[in-house]
């Protein structure tokens, strides 16, 4: 077994995955102290600096109603994050309760859960949530996040299962049984421990997944809404001025590139330190 | 192998008769009336709204919805479009060739070069070659597709003028244009939203491709064979390649759910007529029935997909079906 910290550690020492965690501490950062420092995103200051260039005063120029894009993706930033780590930390807790119950239990419950994960994964994540959202009025936030986290443990549940299957086989396992040890004891001592490694790596490329996720759902009018910045929205945003003022739409999706791809390097990094034949 | 693949489709069927329940289900646990759409903002009674709920079955228990719904999609009806008023399997039947074209070019250009670099990632292994390539690959997959998709109509379509930026074809083409003509503007057409959806999935065939090279390449043959002085190049694509091409035909029932939730967005962004546009058409007009028929349409794709890569694996691997 590999304990969580000799994981952390192992992957801090991987070049990309060094560089990953680095570029997204300094993208959490911002997102915590940027707003305070920079102008309302919110704020239309006024029609005639409307589609400013990037300059002096605005580094990334200003939106079609005059908002400085600088202070929106700072703010999308922030709205995005905590979308995503509430959202994984939901479908994560999920799809480890039931991938230890399906392979802990086995029997009915197993194959019951297994069809429906078989069923729920035959509809891509996407469709789900279109299928969900396309009725909503008006989604809340809260809602919103509930929603991608329920839609997000199917894999990860299949993934725990694997591990519950494998390492209940595994001689500490039975000696434990044999000694008397209760399930809940076995479950949280030696099956949960175990499965950790796998879970965190789930967990760290499915912050990746779901601000992309996010951010196409924002696209498409049915995620963070307007005013809120977000950066789906500004991409949606900026379509119509795409050609007179491109920076407003370029600027989130970069931010959008460098979020997700740091998160994908450090979770890669931490895949390889789980599983070093992966490398 | 009979039973097993009889087992295998028996599974298949459960697996999608559940999809359909769970499609269901969602759409209708939803807070709102899908009628709502057509309430808001236009002069309709209630009275009308009374007819419109009858008409689409929406007044009957959910049980009896299903069964409707089950009964008609048995009997190849999907029910009517809410906005567009049509038949919702014609629709969908008008715009699946689009996407299955653009489908198709993207598997082309997604496979050719993807198991190429993935070779060749897996042959410079940790090396400079292995680590661009997959920094790369990894930057497209962390691009969203439709930001993607607007950056190169902007640049490629509107500032350099090379390709067109939107549409399946010139509308302004002669209306006796020859056949190579006609080709032609198709594929100019077909340029941008295939290289936006390629880049932003090719990723996953590289990085499939190289760790089965890797396996291949630590085993005993193939020391063997450039012990016997056979040339690096040799090696690898003879000898290796050939056997780290078959775990890559799982990679087929992986990337149905990824190309079609990029159609989502790449067909909407360069306006190409096919099922992905439709569904986002579908969802900005809360168009319920539509959307319900290409989520069904899109889990069948997907549960045939695997099955297709199941079966074409266990042939190729006695040990899958026998195991």
């Amino acid at each position: 077994m590999i304990a969580g910290s000799d994981i952390l550690q192992s992957a801090w020492r991987n070049p990309r995955g060094r560089t990953g965690a680095l570029i997204l501490l300094i993208v959490v950062v911002a997102a915590i102290l940027g707003p305070s420092l920079l102008p309302d995103p919110l704020a239309q200051p006024d029609v005639l600096g409307a589609s400013r260039p990037p300059g002096l005063g605005h580094p990334f120029g200003t939106d079609q109603l005059s908002r400085d894009v600088l202070a929106r993706v700072v703010t999308g930033a922030r709205i995005s994050l905590s979308v995503a780590l509430l959202a994984v930390a939901l479908s994560v807790t999920l799809g480890a309760i039931i991938g230890l119950v399906s392979g802990y239990w086995g029997g009915i419950v197993d194959a019951a859960l297994m069809r429906m994960v078989d069923g729920a994964l035959a509809i891509p994540r996407l469709f789900i949530l279109l299928l969900v959202l396309a009725v909503w009025e008006r989604v809340p936030v809260l809602a919103l996040i509930v929603l991608i986290g329920a839609t997000g443990w199917f894999a990860t549940s299949r993934l725990v299962r694997g591990e519950v299957l494998r390492i209940r086989e595994e001689g500490f396992v039975r000696a434990a049984e044999a000694l008397g040890a209760r399930r809940r004891r076995i479950i949280f001592r030696h099956l949960l421990p175990n499965a950790l490694g796998p879970l965190l790596v789930a967990a760290t490329l499915g912050v990746g997944d779901v601000i992309l996720l996010e951010a196409g759902l924002s696209f498409l009018g049915l995620g963070i809404q307007p005013p809120t910045p977000s950066w789906g929205g500004m991409i949606l945003d900026s379509r119509e001025v795409m050609i007179s003022a491109p920076w407003a739409g370029i600027f989130p999706g970069v931010a959008i590139v460098i979020t997700v791809l740091s998160a994908n390097l450090f979770g890669d990094a931490l895949r390889d330190a789980v599983d070093p034949r992966s490398a | 192998m009979r039973s097993w693949l009889l087992r295998r489709s028996i599974q298949a069927v459960i697996t999608l008769a559940i999809a359909l329940l769970l499609i269901f289900v969602l759409m209708r646990a939803a807070p709102g009336d899908p009628l709502s759409r057509l309430s808001a903002g236009r002069p309709i009674s209630p009275r009308e709204i009374e007819l419109l709920r009858a008409r689409y079955g929406l007044d009957q228990p959910l049980g009896h919805q299903l069964l409707a719904f089950t009964t008609g999609l048995l009997h190849g009806d999907l029910g009517i479009s809410i906005e567009q008023g049509r038949p919702v399997t014609t629709l969908l039947a008008e715009r699946l060739p689009a996407t299955l074209l653009l489908g198709g070019s993207v598997l082309l250009l997604n496979f050719t070069f993807g198991l190429w670099l993935g070779v060749r990632q897996a042959a410079s292994h940790g090396g400079r070659e292995d680590r661009w390539l997959t920094t790369l690959s990894l930057t497209g997959y962390a691009m969203p597709s439709f930001w993607l998709g607007l950056v190169l109509a902007w640049l490629v379509g509107v500032e350099w003028r090379l390709l067109p930026a939107a549409g399946m074809r010139d509308p302004l083409m002669d209306a006796d244009a020859g056949l190579v003509a006609r080709a032609g503007d198709l594929l100019r057409h077909l340029v941008l939203p295939v290289v936006t959806l390629s880049v932003v999935s090719i990723a996953a065939t590289m990085r499939y491709q190289r760790s089965a090279m890797l396996e291949v390449l630590r085993l005993p043959y193939i020391v063997t064979a450039r012990a016997k002085g056979l040339s690096v190049s040799e090696v690898t694509w003879r000898h290796a390649w050939r056997n780290a091409l078959f775990p890559v035909i799982t990679l087929f029932g992986l990337w149905l759910p990824i190309l079609v939730t990029g159609s989502v967005f790449v067909e909407a962004v360069f306006a190409w007529p096919g099922l992905g546009s439709l569904a986002a058409g579908a969802v900005s007009t809360r168009d319920y029935p539509l959307l319900m028929g290409a989520s069904l349409l899109v889990a069948t794709l997907v549960v045939l997909g695997g099955l297709l890569t199941d079966v074409a694996y266990a042939m190729l691997d006695p040990r899958v079906r026998f195991g």
